[in-house]
């Protein structure tokens, strides 16, 4: 049996490659993705975690997170989609209309 | 198992409200459809409000539904206050026509509020998760609701963007509180968790990232006023108001039910979150020439004042913190009320815009009096009772440097709510010809505004039954 901590290092390299993700790329796209590879590092302790206890709340929970990442998704390409309409570009740094 | 149904009874007649605005929707006529929609969303709201304050009291602090949410006078209270602040937001909405000919823009309100009312009763972290998801994707999707208008998509995408960012990363802290912990419950994880170790706190930090983005603190307050900005008026004050509260009742019961022991170092890392937030808010509202992200910079600062109250994690210390987010309920969105009705009029969002106004519009500049003393905590208002609590409760627990921090702090704000009033009550429009660009003040509006004004002075003056509420409301928790 592969040892949790295994999954736990790679979960966090998952982790901080999607932080950085976020915080460096400007194509809203690939920052959406980068946000993906958070939640999927979150899901993949939690599986970790679940087999460690042998119990099936940590499964369940990523179930849920998976739906909701779905949803989140489906509101965030839906903005992107109209922002696009109007500017042409999904830049983020050209989304500088608010400010002050 | 115990499973009593009375706990979720004010979510399920929002959900029944959300289905009947479906599907009565189509049957409206397209002319009266806007006065339609509005009325049956408010006094639905209104209606489910008094049905679960009659029928829905919890009668001891249990938890119920398999462990998911617990059924307490604390999350009755919050609960209360949401559906309350929905009510209200319902009637602003109204008169805006992008939003009150959209029968999914009520539907979008009710969801958030559901997702509200879970967060403040959830007890279990999948609980907590799916609640705060409940309440932010809806919200997105309303602030981003005018598809036409530029600053609303872009609003609307910042808010998502930093929203999911922050619930990432608060999954994550979760995900390592499940590993340390082993199990989901909150109450349960107290006792595994009792001697924190450095993994166990940077999960908590990791944790406060998520709360930190909901509660709009710094330095996670990054969002708040290009979203109130951007964001149609009385989502603005909706955002502002009950979403800040849920966050703070999330953050009130995690810490409280997780780590109960005092002393610990999350009360030290809110104390100094909490100065920053006062400081920060208050120095960068003093330099706004808007007056949406001066409410904006002006709500995070009061964020930083409920802190303290957390902070002090008492009994007064909760129950002034749940007694700041009433009046901070009330205040900020008489605030955000006016701000909509006399945006709608001048069209501009601009301070100066609203010289003169106490001409134009007297009852209109009466209210914005009220609501700017109380944001200001000035007595006979609920803003000051709200203060004092929250400072009573700090000194109580010994935390004179976080006080006095506070109390520099609202001096700060007196100022620019005073300079906001000066431009309303002293001076004149520019051709000094005020009576000719009066202000209506439609039905919905009159009424939202009378109640939260009689609501801000009945808490600053006659004040005992709400606060009994929240101590109440505080005594579930210990």
């Amino acid at each position: 049996m592969i040892p949790v901590s295994y999954y736990l290092a790679l979960s966090a390299i998952l982790f901080t490659t999607g932080m950085f993700g976020v915080l460096i790329r400007r194509n809203a796209l690939v920052v959406f993705m980068s946000i993906e590879l958070m939640l999927n590092a979150a899901n993949l302790s939690l599986v970790a975690f679940s087999r460690l206890y042998q119990t099936f709340h940590g499964q369940i929970f990523v179930f849920f997170i998976m739906a909701v990442a779905a949803a989140e998704v489906a509101v965030g390409l839906a903005l992107i989609v109209t922002i696009f309409r109007s500017k042409q570009s999904i830049d983020l740094d050209q989304m500088n209309s608010l400010k002050g | 198992m115990n499973l009593n149904l009375l706990a979720i009874l004010p979510e399920a007649l929002l959900v029944l409200l959300a289905v009947a605005i479906l599907i009565l929707d189509p049957l409206f006529k397209a002319d009266s459809r806007r006065v339609n929609l509005g009325w049956l969303a408010a006094g639905g709201l209104t209606l489910i409000l008094l049905i679960s304050f009659l029928a829905g009291q919890p009668a001891q602090n249990e938890l119920t539904l398999g462990g998911m949410v617990r059924f307490d006078w604390f999350a009755f209270a919050f609960k209360m206050f949401f559906i309350f602040a929905a009510a209200i937001t319902a009637l602003l909405m109204m008169d805006v026509d992008a939003l009150a000919n959209r029968a999914e823009a009520y539907v979008l309100l009710l969801a958030a509020t559901i997702g509200m009312n879970l967060m403040a009763a959830s007890a279990d972290l999948v609980m907590l998760y799916l609640a705060i998801e409940t309440t932010s994707i809806p919200l997105y999707v309303l602030a981003g609701f005018l598809t036409d208008n530029d600053k609303s998509t872009e609003a609307g995408f910042k808010y998502l963007l930093f929203g999911a960012m922050t619930s990432a990363i608060l999954l994550y802290g979760f995900s390592l509180l499940f590993g340390f912990a082993g199990t989901t419950n909150l109450a349960a994880m107290a006792v595994s968790l009792a001697t924190p170790t450095v993994f166990s706190l940077g999960a908590l930090l990791l944790v406060l990232v998520g709360f930190g983005f909901k509660t709009s603190i710094v330095p996670f307050h990054f969002w708040a006023p290009d979203v109130y900005e951007g964001a149609s008026t009385p989502i603005a004050g909706f955002l502002s108001t009950a979403s800040k509260a849920a966050g703070f009742a999330v953050l009130l019961r995690f810490s409280l039910t997780v780590f109960p022991q005092t002393g610990s170092q999350w009360q030290y890392t809110l104390a100094v979150i909490s100065i920053l937030t006062m400081t920060i808010g208050n120095l960068v509202a003093l330099a706004q020439k808007n007056i949406k992200r001066m409410l904006a910079y002006s709500s995070i600062a009061h964020a930083g004042y409920a802190l303290i109250g957390v902070v002090a994690a008492s009994t007064l210390g909760t129950a002034s913190a749940v007694f700041y987010m009433m009046a901070y309920i009330l205040t900020n969105l008489a605030a955000f009320a006016i701000v909509t009705v006399a945006g709608r009029v001048i069209g501009s969002d601009d301070l100066r815009a609203y010289d003169g106004l106490s001409r134009r519009s007297p009852y209109l500049a009466l209210a914005m009096l009220v609501a700017f003393l109380s944001l200001a905590g000035m007595p006979p208002f609920g803003g000051f009772v709200a203060k004092l609590l929250v400072f009573a409760a700090g000194v109580e627990k010994g935390w004179i440097g976080l006080v006095i921090a506070g109390i520099i702090n609202s001096i700060i704000g007196v100022y620019y709510y005073l300079t906001t009033l000066k431009y309303v009550y002293l001076y004149r429009m520019e051709g000094e010809d005020e009576e000719s660009y009066p202000i209506p003040v439609s039905r919905p509006y009159a009424i939202a505004l009378t109640v939260l004004v009689a609501g801000v002075i009945l808490l600053g003056t006659f004040f005992a039954p709400w606060y009994d509420l929240t101590v109440k409301a505080a005594a579930s928790l210990f």
